[in-house]
């Protein structure tokens, strides 16, 4: 029987095992909602096309499964690219299908055409633009592989009107054979073994753990691994979670806002063993100064990322849970005692602390509340500020896929749809977004999908009238010219909005009121916001000041 | 340096700009670049002259082997190649220094394809040294344009086939792995 090209698109999103779709209709992907319609596969219908990117990816980071969402040309899709964007930097799978003017009316500048392609073409792993209705289900196949397989990251597929309603045969190929995509999995035995041997030989060893033992599924491995050898275990903010950290191993995070004793164990060690990471900019310092003692091995599934930023001495490509069970094998426990004392002295000396005087909220103070009250447990998101930083501080993460936030391009706003898709995703969690003022206006109109869907995610807003962030750097390094990141007088009445939005809306001025307002909102079924008034100039401490050593960090008094 | 690199990529619209883009985002120079189909219509092969340090050429390979249309890719800077590039000079003659011109057209075997009272157009083949050469030679005459195709280079002992793609290659991790041995 032949069916339409929109026909195969949708039933090739079941094969692919395709539970939730989010998206936006429009003119050019009309065929394609009409299918849906009655498809039996769950939509999510979004206010902005930026939100259904930001609920895919957060399905994908909190499921490890693709998040998949269908808009249309034009508009629809370069409103996609933001989310696409921060997608390809964390490297979370996702497939985009966009929909296209006919391909006869592609290059007239036609209505609400745009060269999709074009512009998604340096924010994604790979893109397809379907010609032809015989293309349709390979492609959906290929572009469902590419994205989960390898190093992950999203696929735009871009779907012209005329080829989705052109008719063929379905025809699911059974395989996936592309010539010039062969992701390297198991790691090279050798460079296995000589890891091995400078581990065993390790006097002050570190695991540096980063997003790809998250994306790997590797957390239990890693754990073991750290246990077995007794190395200290520091993450990036996207590692967070892959090691408890009530462990006495963990060192918490490291880099621009991480512990005291994590970057001084980074900067001292003599073995730094880089697990999924990218030697990113905000861990690294200055890099000339990064680990100077240390000889760096680096296990990553990219070969791109080997030695891009930092030379490292023994690259293993592959994925991350074999190797670190291939590894593991071949190390022994070691004696740290003398490491392991060093590491204590840091901790006691220079422990996570902020000002817990006076009954003015301090965001560090919600963010641990809703730590203990949630278990240490629920899926944290987060927009991007000194809020996220004080939550990858604070939160006491302790599973793998509980962090949730954009690290690498740092797109504010993220958080609260993220937040929606994670909770889609995973609806027997507790998920929580832990957001900025700032941040949370970026997209809280996405309040209108969690009420309409009953998707009953928690917000907190750490609302301190500002940018903070911005305002933190213009206090410490523009002298106090605080140019445009004042919000206090323009900010809405979030209660209100929450309200305005069939949501409850709830708000906290003093500390005495957080944690029944925590518990209110974690017991109430259905969206909440909390606003919470929080210390307006406080500042986000350790800070490693952007171009210098790891361990030259800046502390509060 | 200069480093010449032979990538086999798909034949199809878009991977030329997935080739270029790569090169622009990051910041990496292209000298020339050479593409055409290969015997295989499917598959074409671009030949890339690019310079940086063993860092960028490094990226450049790598970020090359990460593009999906890109089937297989060859650094043959260290390798024994034949490199070969197409020059057009229209240089500026008259009767009275025509035959100096010939004289250097015939010292590089180069070839004259269009003479008029006012010019000779030349065409050359060969690899960079000698086109260079050739072209300082006939700058004090009057050159008047100049095209080239950009480099186009084999290797004289391995052939970049599609028998042996990306899997059956010593993986990423192997030929770094040598590299660090």
């Amino acid at each position: 029987m032949e069916l339409t090209g929109a026909q195969i698109l949708i039933e090739s999103l079941k094969r692919e095992g395709v539970e939730v779709v989010f998206g936006l209709p429009g003119g050019a992907i009309l065929p394609t909602f009409d299918t849906l319609y009655d498809s039996g596969l769950r939509f999510v219908l979004v206010r902005h096309e930026q939100g259904a990117a930001h609920m895919a990816d957060g399905y994908a980071r909190a499921t490890g499964k693709p998040g998949v969402c269908i808009v249309t040309s034009g508009p629809g899709a370069t409103n996609l690219v933001t989310g696409i964007a921060t997608a390809y930097m964390d490297s979370v799978p996702m497939v985009c299908i966009t929909g296209q003017v006919a391909t006869t009316a592609i290059g007239s500048d036609a209505f609400q055409e745009a060269d999709t392609i074009g512009i998604t073409r340096p924010v994604t792993k790979h893109n397809f633009l379907i010609k032809d209705v015989r293309d349709i289900a390979r492609t959906v196949r290929e572009a469902f592989y590419i994205a989960s397989t390898g190093r992950k990251g999203p696929v735009v597929i871009d779907f012209p009107v005329d080829v989705s309603r052109a008719k063929t045969e379905f025809d699911w190929p059974k395989t996936v054979h592309i010539r010039g995509y062969k992701p390297t999995v198991e790691g090279h035995p050798k460079q296995i073994e000589k890891a091995a041997e400078i581990i065993n030989q390790s006097k002050r060893p570190v695991l540096y753990v980063g997003g790809g033992c998250v994306a790997s599924d590797a957390a239990e491995e890693l754990t073991a691994f750290a246990r077995k050898t007794g190395i200290p275990c520091t993450t990036t903010v996207h590692g967070l979670g892959a090691f408890p950290e009530d462990d006495p191993l963990a060192l918490r995070m490291l880099g621009m806002h991480g512990t005291h004793y994590a970057n001084y164990s980074v900067q001292n060690s003599d073995v730094l063993i880089a697990v999924g990471a990218r030697f990113d900019d905000r861990v690294t310092g200055k890099v000339s100064l990064f680990a100077p003692k240390a000889k760096i091995i680096h296990i990553d599934i990219d070969p791109a990322s080997i030695s891009k930023t930092v030379l490292v001495d023994v690259p293993i490509v592959g994925e991350v849970k074999q190797i670190l069970r291939e590894l593991a094998k071949r190390v022994k426990k070691l004696d740290l005692a003398e490491w392991h004392q060093q590491i204590e002295g840091w901790k006691k000396k220079h422990p996570l602390k902020y000002d817990q005087s006076g009954k003015v909220i301090r965001q560090q103070y919600v963010i641990d509340k809703v730590g203990e009250l949630t278990g240490h447990d629920a899926v944290i998101t987060t927009g991007v500020g000194q809020h996220q930083m004080w939550t990858a501080q604070w939160y006491g993460f302790r599973k793998p896929r509980t962090m949730i936030t954009s690290g690498g391009l740092g797109t504010m706003g993220y958080g609260f749809p993220a937040a929606i898709g994670a909770k889609v995703g995973l609806p027997e969690k507790t998920v929580v977004c832990i957001d900025g003022d700032g941040s949370f206006q970026m997209t809280l109109f996405e309040l209108a999908t969690a009420v309409y869907y009953k998707i009953p995610v928690k917000v907190f807003i750490m609302n301190n009238a500002h940018h903070g962030m911005v305002r933190q750097w213009q206090e410490l390094f523009y002298n106090r010219r605080y140019s445009a990141s004042e919000l206090g007088p323009s900010n809405p009445d979030f209660v209100k909005v929450a309200e305005g939005y069939g949501a409850l809306g709830i708000r906290v001025t003093e500390k005495d009121e957080v944690v029944p307002a925590i518990k209110k909102a974690l017991a109430h079924n259905g969206p909440v916001v909390v606003d919470c008034v929080v210390a307006p100039e406080d500042n986000v401490y350790p800070m490693v000041p952007a171009g210098h050593a790891l361990d030259q960090v800046m502390d509060m008094a | 340096m200069k480093h010449t690199i032979s990538v086999l990529v798909e034949n199809h619209f878009g991977v030329l700009a997935h080739v270029a883009g790569l090169f622009s985002a990051r910041g990496f120079n292209i000298d020339s670049l050479a593409v055409g189909e290969t015997d295989d219509p499917t598959v074409s092969r671009m030949t890339i002259v690019a310079h940086g340090d063993d860092r960028v050429i490094e990226q450049i390979n790598k970020q090359l082997n990460k593009l999906i249309d890109v089937i297989k890719v060859q650094d043959l800077t260290e390798e024994e190649k034949i490199a070969r590039e197409l020059v057009l000079a229209k240089v500026h003659a008259t009767a009275a220094n025509r035959s100096d011109i010939l004289q250097i057209v015939n010292t590089f075997r180069a070839k004259v394809v269009d003479v008029n009272p006012r010019s000779i157009t030349i065409e050359v083949t060969g690899n960079e040294e000698k086109v260079d050469a050739m072209l300082e030679l006939l700058r004090p005459f009057g050159v008047k344009e100049v095209v080239r195709t950009g480099t186009i280079a084999l290797s004289r002992k391995s052939e970049l086939s599609l028998k042996k793609e990306k899997e059956e290659s010593p993986s990423k991790s192997e030929s770094v792995a040598k590299e660090k041995e």
